[in-house]
């Protein structure tokens, strides 16, 4: 007994929903936590309690607004029609905007903190060696804060990975489309199907474990001089 | 290029005090702005660096405008070089490295310090491929300067690059700012609150006090002021410009010729007809109203006494000699003043203990 089709197309799906999630995570997290990091402005604090809102708020609560933004009537809905895309709701790109939202202070915040940790002096030096500000950023910041991007990188695609209640929200139940591994689960256990609930969770098992492994293998806590 | 001359203007209220300049500064050789922690002298390079931008401030750079009404030059578009107080070199940048990212950034037609120059300036060449962890803090300031050199500054700006040193570190890091004076032709700035290092590489030097410049002008000139505002204590003397005359081996010591007579001091290997500077503290020279041949002092030379001034201690008071061409300044009893009846115009003989060659 091993994994059935549905099951490796669950896996193969939650991979791919994780994988554009991290990346556009990346790409939209950056400059968020950047600005987060380096910000006078008293709009730092509201930001910052927006960004990490997922945090407390039940999966269902986001999903439900999501489901109504992205909705016909909805603001997104009506621009997503608009631009000829139809609706997100159960669709695989519904779930990746979903996913955005819910992981984004699993990104957002390591990294703030690796940004807050350089400091102003490698940024002041950098200027009086020539270097613009995205000069700056690219050659000094980028590298300087690679330790948070692992981190960064890491806890958004195992947090995407483990997303259950948005999905449910959002995507629903659709083979290929919206059902990712944490739903598969659910239906085999509605099904009574123990035997295929324990290979894909035991799974899950496995593989939070060697995420947790490599962040703290690579990231060690270890004093710096 | 001549060397620019510097014009800057800047006020910034501080909780504590509001720093409040309006300087014109020479465009060569070293400038010291000296003065006690909290005196705005970090500050004010910081202004003219751009790292702090001051609204209304005004700088001119020779015959740049750097910042003028709303117009400010953003510091990576500035031709300076910075040596901050801590090395701040990139840590994940090998020493190579480090001294390569800002001479990449400078264009190859305004190159003028070559890399190799550089390195050789400071004594860094067998630290090129170490990651600054590996160096020591003297190596790290000294790559740092190398560093701020190799973009071909037209100033150079450092701030209290010693400050963080232990007094080891320093000895081995002077000679090579030495150097810099020297050899290079890059006007400097140079931010310190300490008598010894503004001795031993000023030329010009600003003193300022909570904020204001409450003096500016040559080394020797301000040093032999007895109406600073700020105390220097046990540090307070004159440095004078000499030429080394002649060596005695015999007798390990060195004549030292200056604008108004000679000094014998200690022989420190310099070789005969080099210009040195001759640092006389005010403590090391005590007053004789004839010539005496019966002492230990060699050095007595026939002085005019200018001005007499109260020191922070009640007993002593500071004289201002002229010796020739040069000032002296010298710290003696108050009792010693009304006991020799030394009163301005007077001719004496100041006798000086002790003279230190620097730089």
């Amino acid at each position: 007994m091993g994994f059935a089709d549905a099951d490796l197309a669950a896996i193969w799906l939650t991979l791919r929903l994780a994988t554009v999630t991290t990346l556009l995570l990346l790409l939209i997290g950056t400059p968020i936590a950047w600005w987060l990091a380096r910000t006078r402005s008293w709009l730092k604090a509201p930001l910052g309690a927006v960004v990490a809102l997922p945090l407390v708020l039940p999966p269902t609560v986001l999903g439900f607004y999501l489901l109504v933004a992205m909705g016909p009537h909805g603001p997104v809905g009506q621009l997503t029609q608009a631009l000829g895309l139809g609706l997100l709701p159960f669709t695989f790109w519904g779930l990746v905007v979903a996913s955005v939202f819910y992981s984004m202070p699993f990104v957002v915040q390591p990294l703030q903190n690796a940004f807050e940790a350089i400091g102003d002096r490698p940024l002041e030096a950098a200027a009086t060696l020539r270097a613009s500000p995205l000069d700056t950023f690219f050659s000094v910041v980028l590298p300087l804060a690679r330790p948070g991007f692992l981190t960064a990188s890491i806890l958004g695609f195992a947090h995407t990975v483990g997303e259950f209640g948005v999905v449910l929200m959002i995507g629903g139940n659709i083979p290929d489309e919206t059902r990712v591994v944490s739903v598969q689960i659910y239906d085999h256990v509605e099904a009574l199907e123990y035997a295929q609930a324990h290979w894909l969770s035991a799974s899950m098992v496995l593989f939070s474990f060697l995420v947790l492994l490599a962040l703290y293998q690579f990231n060690p806590t270890r004093p710096r001089k | 290029m001549d060397n620019p001359a510097i014009q800057a203007r800047f006020r910034l209220a501080f909780p504590a005090f509001t720093l409040d300049v309006d300087l014109s500064l020479p465009g060569r050789g070293v400038t010291a702005l000296f003065g006690h922690s909290g005196s705005g002298k970090t500050t004010l390079l910081r202004c003219i660096a751009g790292l702090e931008k001051v609204p209304g401030g005004f700088l001119r750079m020779g015959d740049e405008t750097w910042q003028e009404g709303e117009a400010f030059l953003p510091t990576h578009r500035r031709p300076l070089g910075y040596v901050f107080q801590e090395a701040s070199l990139f840590p994940h940048l090998t020493v190579k490295r480090n001294l390569e990212y800002g001479l990449k950034r400078v264009a190859a037609s305004a190159r003028k310090v070559s890399l190799e120059h550089a390195v050789e300036l400071l004594g860094i060449a067998h630290l090129l491929d170490r990651l600054p962890e590996r160096l020591s803090g003297g190596e790290k300031q000294r790559v740092a300067i190398a560093r701020a050199l190799a973009v071909s500054p037209r100033i150079l700006l450092m701030d209290e690059p010693l400050a963080a040193l232990d007094l080891a570190r320093k000895r081995e890091i002077l000679p090579y700012l030495e150097r810099l004076h020297d050899e290079l032709d890059i006007p400097v700035l140079y931010v310190s609150h300490a008598p010894d290092e503004v001795a031993h590489l000023a030329d010009h030097i600003v003193v300022l006090d909570q904020g204001r410049a409450v003096a500016a002008g040559p080394l020797t000139d301000i040093l032999a002021r007895l109406d600073l505002p700020i105390k220097l204590g046990e540090d307070t003397g004159v440095v004078l410009d000499a030429t080394v005359a002649e060596r005695d081996e015999h007798w390990h010591l060195t004549r030292v010729d200056f604008d108004g007579g000679h000094f014998w001091a200690r022989d420190a290997g310099h070789a005969v007809g080099q210009r040195v500077r001759v640092r006389v503290l005010a403590r090391d020279v005590s007053i004789a109203l004839q010539h005496s041949f019966n002492t230990s002092i060699l050095n007595a030379l026939p002085a005019t006494v200018e001005a007499i001034a109260d020191e922070s201690h009640p007993a002593l008071a500071l004289l201002r000699l002229r010796v020739g061409a040069s000032p002296l300044v010298a710290r003696i009893t108050r009792r010693s003043v009304q006991a020799l009846e030394l009163t301005p115009g007077k001719v004496v003989f100041a006798q000086v203990k002790a003279v230190a060659l620097v730089g």
